[in-house]
């Protein structure tokens, strides 16, 4: 049975070989299955969670097949797996990077497998923040100095005795963790686990008016539903944030960044050198971002009505 | 329908010293313990931090994989063949258009399962285009085509190897039990660390973990063989390969065809988990949905998810009560081609815009509604917020401090006992194996975080579905209404219910409690329904005449007389709720749960394999535990 079994292996193997062509198998050439045919030249964009990653992508994909004929494909995908899905050219750009300096230096550095699109034009900025109806009554509340005298307050069944501090995907740049031990806060951090719970809870708790302490990050479409203001944490100085362990600092402003796989830089003609040009404002994103999130237009037809009004912005971008 | 398959289970009448005297014994141990062992958290001094070692391997995956002869030669090659037969397939079924795969749908179901799974069948391909989910369904189904036939096929090898040798068997079965407990979202992390994300790793995630339920039924079916049967065969003159082929197999014939059922509903439920590493498809569009918070627009997405595992599973149900001849299927294939061709000739080879319906909208007013109303404020109940507040406080909070307070060897000396007295003393050594893994690699509070969490939904999980099923074994209409709801809510893709669930119940362990509980709930109700019906009519009408009440009837004859359908059914929801611990940590679950999720997110292999491995872990013990085979001893 054993040697039987064993040539069937063999005959398996040779059936796959004979199947996918001889010689190596760069898998870094691979083409998603539901690209288009032959002939059509496709462009793969990798869009993260968030919905000013996705307006990014709708207006930059809305350009890509309306005024330059390519195909535009998507990914979903969390940051740090994109750097990689870059790296191996799987995705051809990542339009709003946050911030990795490890990958950074790991892949354009050292392996120089992905190149900088250069800045998106929107600055982000990640923070605490709680809402502006609770901030108008209790207007000591914006300084991380007085936040344990509202700790009472904050309590919920989750942070055992403490005050909440609501943090949200696991896939988001955060030193809160630090930051609560290094400021000796009464306040304990609860991660809802994804962006989706985070924001629901953040509108239940606005329906009822009551006070809650959030990670946020700007620019963001629930700041237009929910009005909410920064709590000062002690400022932020170049390289206070170095040792993870140490942050007793706040989040910097970033300006955010696109980055291309080398090799797509190098070759993707015009759709390199649109997606190298393309840079728009905080505003703009925010306009995209509301009318997906809000008025639940699908990120097509919301990049359409952007691109239609603002023909004077992306003209520039075009090669 | 997506329950995986356990062993059949005998009930056992141990005498009762035999019973008792490993609990006697712990209680022994506990006080004797405590003097001279100390108390507290799992010892530093007896972890393994491996977080070096999986830091070091996920590295050099990453400089390799674009170089090494492993990747190039071997990898590279499967990646491209799954890419190629995913491609092939998804191109016959756009070129079949929605005339032409709707055709084949309803003529292959009509041939297997009859007219009306037929009808369902071409009604729940028109839904799908009418939803606006035309070209999603058919990524998804030409994914799940190749990753069945390639877990069917894996399956069966594994499953003939096993069936035909004993030394195979034995070597195989932890692995498959293994299999069974271990969360899909932990296959994720190597599997993309190794392919990237993509369809390749999309499909061998689902093949790893749809091939075993496959393995483990072809195994039990030639293993169950009658030997009379086998017997004559061989002294008929067969040789073993002729005794295989016209024996064995067509012996085995309806366990195999349950193993394909079992492996197509596997797959169904990992393609939408899947969705987090780029397998695109409906899960890509659900994933989307929950990004912008759009329950409406994710359930347009999950609802051809659950039509197309219904349809699915009917028809392999129904394929294996049926046989057809090959003429009729040639007839078949020319219907399907004419009506292909027809279809590309008017032009419409998508599902045509204009019949598009939008459910999202109101789904989402509907959500809204129901979510302001409920979630606060609601007269003398209290709305949900508070009872999962309560919930939490009273229920979720004790259960954990008292674990976590507990020195960890009075664990497993619990443990051990407990395995014990269900169990033999090698399902007992398996139990504290696990959990002392667990304190091995060093997340012995994070488990007993999820462990509290697990054993809140399995009771809460337990009381409903009990309660449940004593209603629909009294009433027949009730099963039948409550049949399809069962059916959606396995099947319904867990990240359409999360948003709704947050909003119900805040985020934390709570709502990480309901999704489980919604999950496992179906499965336990079913097992239980089928149990109680189960019960010999002639016992329950000698109860009657004696002038039982209904409710003695159901304690003294139906619950006893069902005690292996019930354990089966706990089981069941210990192994469920387990699964979707994961789908918790990203309601705020926290603990294990969360753990994968951040390991996945930030491609920390070393967070995400050691919780998935405690997870796991977790798995084994509490499937020993609840599981009074004695695993033949």
């Amino acid at each position: 049975m054993r040697t039987r079994t064993t040539a069937g292996a063999a005959g398996a193997l040779a059936l796959l070989t004979a199947l996918t062509g001889c010689g190596a198998a760069d898998m870094t050439k691979q083409a998603s299955p539901y690209a288009a045919a032959e002939g059509a030249r496709t462009v793969t964009l990798s869009v993260q969670s968030w919905v000013g990653a996705q307006a990014n992508v709708a207006v930059a994909k809305y350009l890509l097949e309306h005024e330059l004929g390519y195909r535009v494909d998507t990914v979903q995908v969390d940051e740090i797996p994109a750097w990689d899905a870059l790296s191996q050219g799987r995705v051809d750009a990542l339009l709003e990077d946050w911030g990795h300096p490890e990958q950074e230096q790991r892949y354009i550095t050292e392996k120089k497998t992905i190149a900088r699109g250069g800045n998106l034009g929107v600055t982000g900025h990640i923070g605490w923040f709680v809402p502006t109806y609770f901030a108008e009554k209790h207007p000591d509340v914006t300084d991380w100095k007085n936040l344990d005298k509202y700790a009472d307050q904050l309590r919920t069944a989750e942070s055992g005795g403490k005050g909440q501090l609501l943090d949200g995907s696991p896939s988001y740049i955060t030193n809160d963790k630090a930051l609560v031990k290094n400021l000796d806060l009464d306040y304990k951090v609860v991660f809802a686990g994804s962006e989706a719970a985070q924001i629901t809870q953040i509108k239940q708790f606005a329906k009822e008016k009551k006070p809650f302490l959030t990670y946020w990050y700007k620019p963001q479409w629930l700041f237009e539903k929910v009005p909410m203001t920064e709590v000062k944490l002690p400022p932020y100085k170049e390289g206070c944030d170095a040792d993870p362990e140490k942050v007793a600092c706040a989040y910097p402003h970033t300006p955010l960044q696109k980055f291309l796989n080398a090799d797509f830089a190098k070759k993707g003609g015009k759709a390199a050198a649109f997606l190298k040009n393309f840079r728009w404002t905080t505003e703009a994103q925010n306009d995209v971002a509301l009318m997906i999130a809000e008025q639940k237009l699908t990120p097509e037809a919301a990049a359409e009505k952007w691109v239609e009004a603002n023909e004077a912005t992306w003209r520039k971008w075009l090669p | 329908m997506t329950t995986a398959v356990t062993a059949p289970v005998r009930p056992r009448l141990p005498a009762a010293a035999r019973r008792y005297w490993p609990l006697a014994a712990a209680l022994v141990l506990l006080p004797l313990g405590l003097l001279l062992a100390g108390r507290g958290s799992w010892p530093a001094s007896l972890q393994v931090d491996l977080s070096g070692p999986l830091g070091s391997a996920s590295d050099w995956i990453v400089d390799n994989r674009d170089s090494h002869p492993l990747f190039l030669y071997f990898l590279g090659h499967v990646s491209n063949a799954v890419v190629l037969s995913v491609r092939g397939v998804y191109l016959v079924l756009l070129a079949a258009g929605w005339a032409g795969v709707t055709a084949a749908a309803g003529l292959v179901a009509w041939r297997l399962a009859g007219p009306r799974l037929a009808a369902t069948a071409v009604a729940s391909f028109a839904v799908c285009g009418l939803l606006g989910m035309w070209v999603p369904t058919m990524q998804t189904l030409a994914l799940m085509v190749v990753a069945v036939a390639a877990s069917v096929a894996l399956g069966a090898v594994l499953g003939l190897a096993a069936g035909l040798s004993d030394r195979t068997y034995r070597a195989l079965r932890p692995v498959l039990d293994t299999m069974q407990v271990l969360p899909a979202f932990a296959y994720l992390l190597p599997v993309v660390l190794i392919f990237g994300i993509g369809v390749p790793a999309a499909v061998l995630a689902t093949v790893v973990y749809a091939a075993p339920p496959m393995a483990r039924l072809t195994a039990l079916g030639l293993r169950a063989a009658d030997p009379g049967v086998l017997e004559a065969s061989a002294s008929l003159g067969a040789t073993g390969r002729q005794r295989l082929l016209t024996a064995r197999i067509p012996l085995a014939r309806r366990e195999l065809l349950l193993g394909v059922n079992q492996s197509i509903m596997m797959a169904l439920s990992m393609a939408v988990i899947a969705s987090v590493i780029g397998a695109g498809g409906l899960g890509d569009r659900v994933y989307q949905a929950l990004a912008s918070v759009d329950v409406g627009a994710a359930l347009a997405a999950g609802i051809p998810i659950v039509l197309l595992a219904v349809v699915l599973d009917r028809t392999a149900t129904g394929a294996r009560s049926h046989g057809t001849p090959g003429r009729t299927w040639a007839a078949c294939a020319a219907a399907v081609l004419a009506l292909a061709v027809a279809g590309r000739l008017t032009g419409a080879l998508t599902w045509p815009e204009a019949w598009h319906v939008d459910i999202a909208e109101p789904v989402n007013r509907a959500v809204d509604w129901m979510t302001a109303h409920l979630y606060s404020g609601v007269p003398v109940v209290g709305g949900t917020a508070d009872w999962a507040a309560h919930f939490t406080g009273w229920v979720l909070d004790p259960v954990r401090d008292g674990l976590q307070a507990l020195p960890w060897w009075a664990l497993l000396v619990v443990v051990g006992a407990l395995a014990l007295h269900v169990g033999t003393w090698r399902t007992a050594l398996t139990a504290v194996s696990a959990m002392a893994a667990i304190g091995v690699l060093g997340v012995w509070d994070a488990s007993l975080d999820t462990l509290s969490q697990v054993l809140a939904a399995v009771a809460v999980t337990l009381v409903l579905g009990f309660g449940i099923a004593v209603g629909a074994a009294r009433s027949s209409r009730l099963e039948r209404l409550l049949r399809p709801v069962l059916d959606v809510f396995q099947t319904m893709p867990q990240f359409v219910y999360l948003i709704p669930v947050v909003a119900l119940f805040g985020v934390g362990r709570a709502p990480a409690v309901a999704a489980a509980v919604v999950y496992a709930l179906p499965a336990v109700v079913r097992i239980t329904t089928q149990g109680l019906r189960g019960v010999d009519p002639v016992a329950l009408e000698s109860a009657r005449s004696l002038g039982a009440t209904g409710w003695q009837q159901l304690r003294q004859v139906q619950f006893p007389l069902a005690r292996p359908a019930l354990l089966l059914a706990v089981n069941q929801a210990v192994v469920l709720v387990l699964a979707v611990v994961i789908i918790g940590g990203l309601v705020g679950g926290g603990a294990l749960g969360y753990d994968v999720v951040f390991g996945l997110a930030q491609g920390d292999l070393a967070t995400g394999l050691v919780a998935g491995a405690a997870i796991v872990c977790l798995g084994l013990m509490l499937d020993r535990v609840t599981q009074p085979t004695g695993k033949e001893a």
